[in-house]
């Protein structure tokens, strides 16, 4: 012991006193302890002063220099119940935007929904989404909402429309007018009971429905073949043969997602699965289902009907019938119709077309195969897309007639999509009352008297049957921003009816749903369950009966012979994957989304083949013109057919908001009624090289692998004899794989992932979702044009083979997190290190921005905040956000979970460790080990194909491990020994070599 | 019959001590001529260009130069590793020569040294302009702090770090300590009292005693030391910065003698191309002779043809490794979209030094501050070529795609060059431009009977 100096004996003893307080203060002891200890220290002395002060005034200065924006943070003063901060909730939902449908699950923090996921309940989407799903909960936070109900451009309050349109209503409705309610399909059942009620209050309501991308050659087809208009079920995943005459039922068609998964199922070569199906397409243009296809037939649009009146004829021949004569077309249909003869009741004939004779060369030909009530179940059927194209039309002359005296618009943009656009306008004038209720300002409602602004559907109340049987529910992820209100529940009010819509549906449920199911529950325990699950599937069948008769059929054939292939050129006009039918145009997500096939976004353009780019004398960018009338510029597409152009729909949009205005062009002007359907392709048009060019945003300008072993591919027959087969390379490469540095090992978890390129189909679901879920910013066309897109996944596309008609392979591509990774040791702040749990981490407030690890990742999967972004950085006045990304609105869409970065600082996919953590706490507080497949990154959690495996590498039984320890996996550019953690399975087409 | 040449003089014209000092001082007497001040308009004004541009790249970012998601450096690290190339002459003369013993470097080094420290500083600025976050540059320094944060010292960048500002202490203590004795000199022969005062000061009290002659003498020795292995480090360092790297073009075991001899190369054009118009604007050509001049020809054709031999290196290694990668990687350069650089290089680095063969070559005027001019731009290539085409087109072609710089990143390279000749203006005003004590010391290395006779 220390000597110690006193004044008195009873100083040198123990103070009994605190030994009790100690005990007494039981675990909080030490902090009694501490307060002594601290008590006991010297007091500061002149140095210490000198030093602290010294490192006060320096520590401020550097603060000082480096000031951060400061961000208010309001705490709630009454906790809600249910919300727990940093912990997410999800709600069962269903979107549907007239066009498409997706059962989701939206994910809430605090409050306002930040994320969409598919929901893995629903037997219809089986937890697939797609890019417009998953962007759809930026659409909540539209900078150009309706904010409160307008009349004539100016605010007015509910009670004063309301008492207006009702006055109105009456008022015609007494003078036996015309009442006119215009909506897209209407797949909700509570809503379209909500119309009969208001039609029943106003008997002279007629209801219009108004599909802008409509089936209606399908359902009148069908109309003439079974004697009702309905859009069957398709089951690609019964069909051994595909084949589709433009139906890019991958991307566009009908119902993309349900499609993609039932695709999928069959070609997936994983747990034992040696059978896929074949894919054969015919089509002119190159769309995302052409480029999956195992085979690709050249064919153009106007040449569909006589090739499928030659299939036909050939399948009547194989079924011992007369072969009737009519002119020969290039492609080889003959091959085509013995090969479907010998896949009888096992293929599946789809076709692309909105023309009803051509859907009926189509349904006799599924019908000589055998097909229906296998692969087309005609007792279940798709209830969306039930618009009937000429129904629309006569509207549209009634109205200019001066016969309709009351227009209720419901979310449809006429005015922006309605091929004779000027004809509708001029027929609006002649309405008396006109009402809109859109959810986003558009080109319709600024044209109307009274805006009713509608609910986002993540505020409202719904429910949908998209399918027979196949219902489900969406309720509200958060209390409506503005002012708006339920379509249903104004038609409801007008009508009389003051319950509110949740009312009304639970009622309706009641009912009419609950009945359906065995009653064991109440109808408390039923509802619950479905709110919760958001889905209920009576598996109830359409019960009318259905028998098929070929006369229309054979009539559709007997006048189709008589057609010719003409050599002209045609334009097909095409919904990509982005922004659809363009209606979420004003998406910057979905703006910035490289299209899968030309990689260009920010624009649409004429696609045109290199045979026809190279008669004309253009090049990428070449303004040209379509029958004078649109100018756009050109990108030559290898694959397309020779003279068929295309352009996407969508763009052009005037009237909504930033940053939709004025991208692209309308090209809806262009489409016609054809035989009373609308037609998207256009045939015989005129094209004419206009001066100068039009600069294009595109994510990818190389198109060759270079002969690089980047995605290796093989076929089905040498897969079966040998599953290494296009992988050869991976045994000769692993031989050489040495290091003179000890293995990485990792002790406990190993991330990694695989990615089956079999079964990625290349629609940027994936995309979408690691932008929603990282808060990645869109930078817009400028940037993009400057090659400084922030996308942590990519979706790499190559061409094979002949430019005029190649082969397309596709890679998603994000950090590959290796194990011994050139990015890591060349960061001179040390900002990327590696974690014990084989994650490359990026730890944006120690990085500088040197960009050593963006040149020196052999992936280029890191991206570079360039300019500031977010409005993240110190400086102000220096945010660059042509996209209006960064309004107090839209900025509701981030996720808290991820830091928002700053300019000059490097970004890249961390294997959503976020949600690896989140996981990891869970199995924590349980006191288990994580399960596999617990962990879901958001492409993951996004992929309708179920592409892209999560899991940990250490579990010899995980399904990441299974897929790596596959003959099919192969590493990208493994030969520089980065090790990545990123598996991909080799592509296998089932094609005969 | 043989008779054996006298000796050439290294100082031309009959001079006495004090006649050299006469000389050398007379730049720094009186007012600036009118083109020192139209010189330093044009190079202010550059400086003054690359200030805007300065404040554009910290204000707005990194953004605004021509970089993307693929060429993540490219004029801002061409830049670098041109202007320390450049700060390579200054140090090899005044050390490596002094080690060897040519005497004929005491007429360059000063100046050649002042450049190097004034193309290091220029060098300096772009490691520390390219970050995306400058204000928290200080992250690069190893200082210790309560979160327990560690520099990488595995990163080539780091390396740099500590490369670079070796070097630059190091020099400039060496510049400085030669200066000393002329210093002394100045203000011996100040006439105005504040000038006087200054030079008094900055000279350290200097006598010229013998014993701060033997001390002058001796540290001169040790920096020389010690500056020597720096020169050959300070680029082999810089290579590193491409040589640890994965990317094809970058990862070459060739690079460190390759961007030594290249720098030597670089540096020694740049002090021709500056001596050339000094000793004619300050009257020095007695001192600064075409034999001068001749013997850095000299060691322009020898480093020129290392470098030369390098480019050829690595294309056979290219094709002898038998990676394909590489293979395409040099295919690329000399045919690919940046062939023009690959070929400018090659014209300005290989052939055009290869007229110095020619002794009526390199001993004109014209002839060798052309092919001066042609060396700094093809040196320049040489580090764009590496730089950006090797990252252009690596890996994945998906990600393949060009560069092209903005007015932004024009404007940081004028500054430099604004700045750097600003300083070197301002240096002829302030300091002697040749080393006055080593001058006298080789004036009679000839004999003194002799001078008439070689008097031109």
């Amino acid at each position: 012991m220390e000597n110690k100096y006193f004044k008195s004996l009873e100083e040198l003893r123990v103070d009994p006193s605190r030994e009790l307080e100690e005990q007494s203060a039981g675990d909080k002891s030490f902090i009694l302890k501490l307060q002594r200890e601290s008590a006991a220290l010297p007091p500061t002395s002149r140095r210490d002063f000198l030093k602290a002060f010294g490192f006060t005034i320096a520590s401020a200065a550097v603060a000082s220099s480096c000031e951060q924006p400061v961000r208010k943070a309001i705490p709630f003063l009454i906790q809600p119940e249910s919300i727990i901060p940093g912990k997410a909730s999800y709600y069962a939902s269903t979107f549907y935007d007239g066009i498409e449908y997706s059962s989701v699950l939206v994910k809430v923090r605090d409050g306002r929904p930040i994320k969409i996921e598919g929901n893995s309940l629903s037997s219809v989407t089986k937890g697939g989404t797609n890019a417009r799903t998953q962007a759809s909960v930026l659409n909540l936070y539209d900078n150009a909402r309706y904010k409160t109900p307008l009349k004539d451009g100016s605010e007015t309050s509910w009670e004063q429309v309301d008492a207006e349109v009702v006055g109105k209503l009456k008022e015609i409705n007494n003078r036996n007018g015309k009442i006119v309610l215009l909506s897209s399909s209407v797949i909700s059942p509570s809503t379209t009971a909500a119309i009969e009620e208001f039609a029943q209050v106003f008997p002279v309501v007629q209801h219009v429905e108004y599909d802008v991308i409509s089936a209606s050659g399908i359902l009148e087809a069908n109309h003439a073949s079974f004697g009702q208009a309905f859009v069957p079920s398709y089951r690609f995943d019964k069909a051994d043969l595909i084949v589709s005459f433009d139906a890019d039922f991958l991307g566009s068609w009908l119902s993309p997602v349900e499609y993609t998964k039932q695709y999928v199922k069959n070609r997936k070569l994983v747990d034992g699965q040696k059978k896929m199906s074949r894919h054969i397409q015919f089509e002119g243009t190159m769309s995302l289902t052409g480029t999956n296809a195992d085979y690709r037939v050249q064919m153009r649009p106007s040449h569909q009907k006589l090739v499928l009146a030659n299939l036909l004829n050939e399948l009547k021949a194989l079924n011992g019938e007369l072969k009737a004569s009519m002119p020969e077309v290039s492609q080889d249909v003959k091959s085509l119709a013995a090969e479907l003869m010998k896949h009888k009741s096992a293929s599946l004939v789809v076709c692309g077309s909105n023309n009803k004779k051509t859907q009926l060369l189509v349904n006799e030909i599924n019908n000589l195969l055998g097909n229906y009530s296998v692969t087309i179940e005609t007792d279940v059927i798709l209830k969306s897309r039930q618009g009937i194209d000429s129904r629309m039309t006569q509207l549209v002359s009634e109205m200019n007639e001066g016969k309709v005296d009351a227009l209720i618009v419901l979310d449809v943009n006429p005015l922006y999509d309605y091929p004779e656009v000027t004809k509708f306008a001029e027929g609006l004038k002649k309405v008396g009352l006109t009402v809109s209720m859109p959810v986003v300002t558009d080109e319709t409602s600024a044209a109307v008297t009274y805006i009713c602004p509608d609910h986002h559907y993540l505020e409202a109340w719904n429910d949908a049957e998209i399918k027979t049987g196949f219902y489900s529910l969406a309720q509200p992820a958060i209390r409506p921003i503005f002012n708006t209100r339920a379509a249903q529940e104004s038609l409801l009010r007008w009508a009389g009816n003051t319950t509110d819509f949740r009312a009304y549906i639970s009622n309706y449920w009641e009912k009419n749903i609950y009945p359906k199911t065995d009653g064991l529950f109440g109808f408390t325990a039923f509802w619950n369950k479905c709110l919760h699950d958001g889905i209920f599937e009576s598996g109830e069948k359409d019960l009318v009966p259905i028998a098929y008769t070929n006369a229309a059929s054979i009539e559709a054939f007997e006048s189709a012979k008589g057609s010719s292939a003409g050599d002209v050129i045609d334009l097909v006009l095409y919904s990509n994957v982005s922004v659809g039918s363009g209606k979420h145009a004003n998406n910057p997500w979905l703006q910035e989304l490289p299209d899968p096939v030309t990689k260009a976004c920010w624009d649409n353009y004429i696609m045109i083949s290199p045979r026809l780019a190279d008669e004309l004398n253009v090049v990428d960018e070449q303004l040209v013109s379509i029958n004078g009338s649109v100018t756009l510029p050109v990108i030559v597409q290898p694959g397309q057919e020779y003279k068929t152009v295309a352009v996407a729909l969508g763009y052009g949009r005037q009237q909504t908001g930033v940053p939709a205005n004025g991208v692209g062009k309308n090209l809806y002007p262009m489409l016609s009624l054809i035989e009373g359907t609308k037609s998207f392709d256009v045939y015989d048009v005129q094209l004419a090289v206009e001066a100068g060019t039009y600069p294009l945003a595109k994510t990818q300008s190389h198109h060759s692998m270079e002969g690089r072993e980047l995605i290796r591919d093989t076929s089905l027959e040498a897969y079966l004899e040998d599953p290494q087969s296009g992988n050869e390379t991976r045994l000769e490469v692993k031989k050489h794989l040495k290091s003179l540095y000890p293995e990485a090992t990792f002790d406990g978890l190993h991330w990694g992932m695989a990615i089956d390129l079999n079964a990625c189909t290349g629609c940027n679901a994936c995309v979408v979702a690691c932008s929603s879920e990282n808060n990645v910013p869109v930078v817009g066309k400028e940037q993009v044009i400057a090659s400084r897109e922030m996308h942590w996944i990519r979706i790499d596309r190559y061409y094979k083979g002949d430019p005029n008609d190649p082969e397309v392979v596709r890679q998603p591509v994000m950090c590959q997190h290796c194990d011994n990774a050139p990015c890591e040791n060349v960061c001179p702040v040390a900002a990327t290190t590696h974690s014990n749990e084989g994650l490359n981490q990026m730890a944006y407030n120690r990085c500088i921005g040197t960009r050593y690890c963006a040149n020196n990742c052999p992936y280029k999967v890191r991206r570079f905040n360039f300019l500031d972004y977010t409005g993240a950085d110190s400086f102000t006045g220096n945010t660059y956000d042509p996209t209006d990304m960064t309004t107090d609105l839209r900025r509701l869409v981030l996720n808290p979970d991820v830091t928002t970065r700053a300019k000059g600082v490097i970004e890249k996919c961390s294997f959503c460790v976020q949600r690896i953590q989140e996981k990891k706490l869970v199995a924590k507080t349980e006191d288990r080990q994580l399960r596999d497949g617990e962990v879901v990154p958001a492409c993951a959690q996004a992929c309708p194909a179920e592409a892209i495996v999560f899991g940990n590498l250490n579990d010899k039984n995980s399904k990441v491990s299974q897929y790596f320890a596959s003959e099919r996996n192969y590493h990208l550019l493994e030969e520089i020994h980065t090790l990545p953690s990123v598996g991909y399975l080799t592509k296998v087409k089932n094609k005969t070599v | 019959m043989y008779v054996s040449p006298l000796r050439e003089p290294l100082i031309r014209g009959s001079k006495d001590y004090s006649q050299v000092t006469k000389d050398i001082l007379a730049p720094m007497a009186g007012k600036p001529s009118k083109y020192w001040y139209m010189g330093i308009t044009l190079s202010g004004a550059a400086a003054l260009f690359g200030a805007w541009a300065t404040f554009m790249t910290v204000y707005y970012g990194i953004g605004t130069w021509g970089l993307n998601k693929t060429v993540g450096w490219a004029w801002d690290i061409t830049n670098f590793v041109w202007w320390v190339g450049i700060g390579h002459a200054g140090t090899f003369i005044s050390a490596i020569l002094l080690l060897f013993r040519q005497k004929w470097r005491t007429s360059i080094n000063r100046s050649a040294e002042a450049m190097t420290l004034i193309a290091i500083a220029c060098a300096g600025f772009f490691p520390l302009i390219h970050m995306g976050r400058l204000l928290l540059g200080f992250f690069i320094l190893p200082y210790p702090n309560t979160r327990a944060l560690w520099v990488n010292f595995n990163s080539p960048l780091l390396w740099d770090v500590f490369a670079i500002t070796t070097y630059l202490l190091v020099s400039l203590v060496f510049w400085y300590i030669g200066l000393i004795p002329d210093l002394g000199t100045v203000r011996d022969k100040a006439s105005n009292k504040i000038r006087k005062a200054i030079y008094g000061f900055l000279s350290f009290g200097w006598t010229g005693s013998a014993k701060h002659w033997s001390r002058h003498e001796t540290v001169s020795l040790i920096l020389a030391g010690l500056a020597a292995p720096l020169v050959l480090s300070v680029h082999t360092i810089v290579s590193f910065d491409f040589a640890t790297s994965v990317i094809p073009g970058w990862h070459t075991t060739i690079f460190p003698p390759y961007f030594v001899s290249g720098a030597v190369f670089s540096g020694f054009a740049m002090v021709l191309t500056l001596l050339i118009v000094t000793r004619k604007a300050l009257n020095l050509e007695e001192y600064i002779t075409v034999g001068h001049i001749e013997n850095m020809n000299k060691v322009i054709i020898i480093t020129g043809s290392i470098v030369g031999i390098a480019y050829i290196t690595e294309f056979f290694m290219a094709w002898y490794s038998g990676v394909e990668y590489e293979q395409y990687a040099f295919i690329n350069r000399a045919t690919g979209p940046y062939a023009w650089a690959y070929w400018i290089m090659m014209t300005c680095n290989v052939i055009t030094p290869q007229l110095f063969w020619f002794k009526k070559i390199r001993t004109n005027l014209v002839a060798t501050f052309i092919i001066s001019i042609f060396v700094n731009i093809g040196m320049w290539f040489e580090r764009f070529v590496i730089v950006v085409t090797s990252l252009h087109r690596d890996y994945l072609p998906s990600s393949w795609v060009m560069y092209k710089p903005t007015i932004v990143e024009i404007g940081l390279y004028v500054g430099t060059l604004g700045l750097f000749f600003t300083l070197f203006l301002l240096f002829i005003r302030v300091f002697p431009v040749i080393a006055i004590a080593e001058v006298k010391s080789v004036l009679k290395s000839s004999g003194d009977n002799k001078k008439d006779s070689h008097h031109e």
